[in-house]
């Protein structure tokens, strides 16, 4: 098995991302028939049929989440999360860089089936190179009429607007996006409401990943069942997998859900440099919780990350080697969680905090053995108790890396405090030693 | 410390009102801008990211003097706009530079030695004496298949060492082109490892083998 080109299939194509070169590939059929032919029911029951599953990391069903949208004639509203900010995600860039258009037919679909007149992509403001590609895109499908009133010379409306944030992991939880997109700090809500009954200015919100929408077209053009057939069980069609660290190719890779992991790091990014083996890896970005080496044969599935303990969550795989000691690793972690903590709920600003000095504690050779314990403690107390999921995001991890390399941790304690110790205790030779001793107390 | 949360709040003075649109003075191309910004939403408060964004560009930062011409421009109070100034690290609550180099030091690239290209270019900033220009470190960029990497005014070069911090300050220093050929956008550009002949093999799995649960091996 290796890659299996859906989204990407188009991408040896010189000037994909032009309106010319995508409609004469076919593109925007699928748009074009789901709203001139499709009554957004029917748009529903093929999303439904095929299986998709979020791709923006907690991976539930996409027909299901639009499906909650109440009926009614309120104005309804589509957004598009494109504030990819998770570490080792690095897919949506180049999707929306290569083939914006596949991305724009996408939240046509998507506004059809969440009945939604108004759509937006919140893309994270970093990604200046791919904002201005879409830009540009988003203008050729208003000159096409496309987007906007009477869409495909039908009756149908859909103003589509790029948003770009300014630098905030927490805009990538959904409601923290709403927060970022109407114009406020990126605080998360709490839910319920869900954004499908009360989410952007108060009306009912469809939120869906980059790459989810981008699977759209394809699935109303070869049919629910094309889809369904690829990958396994509950975790069908082609995902977009990020592989970085310590890998000799690093890149996006395309497969089929259900590859073993093993096939992904090793086979697709060439696996740990030579001469190094490997130590563990995320298989979810950041925020996933670690697996080791016997965890390399598992199929690569929602369900199979989810039983061996940790998620697949955006499917970005970072790849730690042998070379690479925990701590300092762990310390990274916590720090980038401390940093975008948005400070609303306590357990997950503090908590952060703590953590990290903690793990400082333990670089600096201040701790002992028991503030692991502790350090577990606290990453317990967070999870679940906040308004979204950034601090488990962080305890998650860090857990998972005091579970698996308890051992290193308390070597690293102890050689840390030798050190400190050596730093502030002189050291006497013998015989100055016992001069002392024969001197008496001062 | 940036200004918002450390500093002390002055209780005895009123909260900054609303400014009259009549007594401030707006550059025209950036009254534009925003008036164009609030015209894209159905609520004119959404605009005040791109607003801000807009006036930073002008002002180099979110200077009292840019929100408060935001604040007359969009009619809301300029304590809004510093709340939301100070929430995102694009923008700017301190004249550091109209121009940013951020450096990733998230943990893809910390895996691949970025702490020292940092600190390396942040020396390099400093010895060459390079104004103007806003050094970071900065969380995840979303090029982890470039590291370790850095954005440049929102252009990504990598994969970068230590090697690169003189060259890449001396030509932002110069006004020149930062690493030409290097960059994401770059006609041409590909990662070193593009072109790797054929795939090594995988190696098989050593020591006992973890069941792969029933009916989901693929």
């Amino acid at each position: 098995m290796s890659e299996l080109k859906n989204l990407t299939a188009n991408y040896d194509e010189p000037n994909l991302h032009t309106m010319e070169v995508y409609e004469r590939l076919g593109g925007y059929r699928s748009a074009r028939k789901a709203v001139l032919d499709m009554p957004q029911e029917e748009v529903l029951s093929q999303l439904e049929a095929s299986g998709l599953r979020g791709r923006g990391g907690a991976g539930f069903s996409m027909a299901k989440k639009a499906g909650f949208m109440p009926e009614g004639t309120m104005e309804k509203y589509l957004c598009c999360n494109a504030d990819e900010s998770e570490p080792g995600a690095f897919k949506d860039r180049v999707l929306m860089q290569r083939n914006p258009h596949q991305l724009i037919e996408g939240c046509i679909i998507g506004a059809i089936a969440a009945g939604a007149t108004r759509a937006f992509i919140f893309i994270r403001g970093e990604y200046e190179t791919q904002a201005k590609i879409l830009d540009a895109a988003v203008i050729e499908a208003y000159e096409k009429g496309y987007l906007g009133v009477g869409i495909f010379g039908s009756q149908t409306v859909l103003e589509l607007v790029v948003h770009r944030g300014q630098g905030a992991y927490i805009c990538g939880e959904e409601s923290a996006l709403l927060d970022g997109l109407e114009g406020n700090r990126g605080n998360p809500r709490l839910k319920p409401p869900f954004p499908a009954n009360q989410g952007l200015y108060q009306g009912p919100t469809l939120i869906n990943n980059v790459e989810t929408l981008c699977n759209a077209p394809a699935i109303i053009e070869h049919g629910p069942e094309w889809f369904a057939a690829m990958g396994v069980d509950k975790s069908t069609g082609t995902k977009m997998v990020s592989v970085s660290g310590n890998v000799q190719r690093p890149g996006n890779f395309e497969v089929e859900l259900g590859i073993p992991v093993r096939e992904i790091i090793y086979g697709l990014a060439g696996g740990p440099p030579e001469g190094r083996d490997l130590k563990c890896f995320f298989p979810g970005g950041s925020s996933a919780p670690v697996l080791t080496k016997e965890h390399l044969d598992l199929p690569f599935t929602y369900e199979a990350m989810a039983e061996a303990g940790s998620m697949l969550g955006t499917a970005s795989i970072i790849v730690v080697d042998d070379s690479q000691p925990i701590v300092p690793l762990a310390l990274n972690l916590a720090g980038f969680y401390r940093h975008e903590s948005c400070g609303k709920c306590v357990p997950c600003r503090e908590g952060t905090v703590w953590t990290v000095r903690m793990l400082e504690r333990i670089d600096e050779g201040d701790a002992t053995p028991m503030d692991l314990e502790i350090m577990a403690e606290v990453q317990t107390n967070i999870i679940g108790n906040c308004l979204c999921v950034l601090g488990d995001s962080m305890a998650m991890p860090i857990g998972s890396m005091i579970k698996h390399f308890r051992q290193e941790f308390e070597e690293h304690i102890e050689a840390a405090r030798a050190a400190r110790d050596r730093e502030h205790i002189p050291a006497f030779s013998a015989g100055e030693l016992a001069a002392a001793v024969e001197a008496g107390p001062a | 410390m940036p200004l918002g949360w450390d500093e002390p709040v002055d209780l005895e003075r009123d909260p900054a009102p609303v400014p009259d649109p009549a007594e401030v003075e707006v550059p025209d191309a950036l009254r534009a801008s925003i008036s164009a910004a609030m015209q894209r939403y159905p609520e004119r408060r959404s605009a005040v990211l791109p607003a801000l964004a807009a006036a930073q560009k002008v002002h180099g930062w979110c200077s009292p003097e840019a929100i408060h011409q935001v604040a007359a421009v969009m009619q809301v109070t300029p304590a809004y706009l510093s709340s939301v100034a100070t929430f995102y690290d694009m923008l700017r609550t301190e004249p550091l530079g109209e121009r940013y180099v951020y450096v990733c030091t998230s943990v893809a690239c910390h895996l691949l030695n970025a702490r020292a290209v940092y600190e390396a270019i942040a020396e390099e900033a400093r010895d060459q004496e390079l104004e103007g220009v806003e050094v970071r470190n900065f969380e995840c960029l979303g090029a982890c298949d470039m590291a370790p990497m850095a954005s440049i005014d929102g252009r990504y070069v990598g994969p970068l060492s230590e090697d690169d911090a003189h060259e890449l300050v001396a030509a932002l220093k110069e006004g020149r082109e930062v690493l030409p050929g290097r960059g994401l956008p770059d006609e041409g550009f590909e990662l070193p490892w593009a072109q790797h002949g054929p795939q090594s093999p995988i190696p098989t799995h050593e020591g006992p083998q973890s069941p792969i649960p029933e009916g989901e091996a693929p």
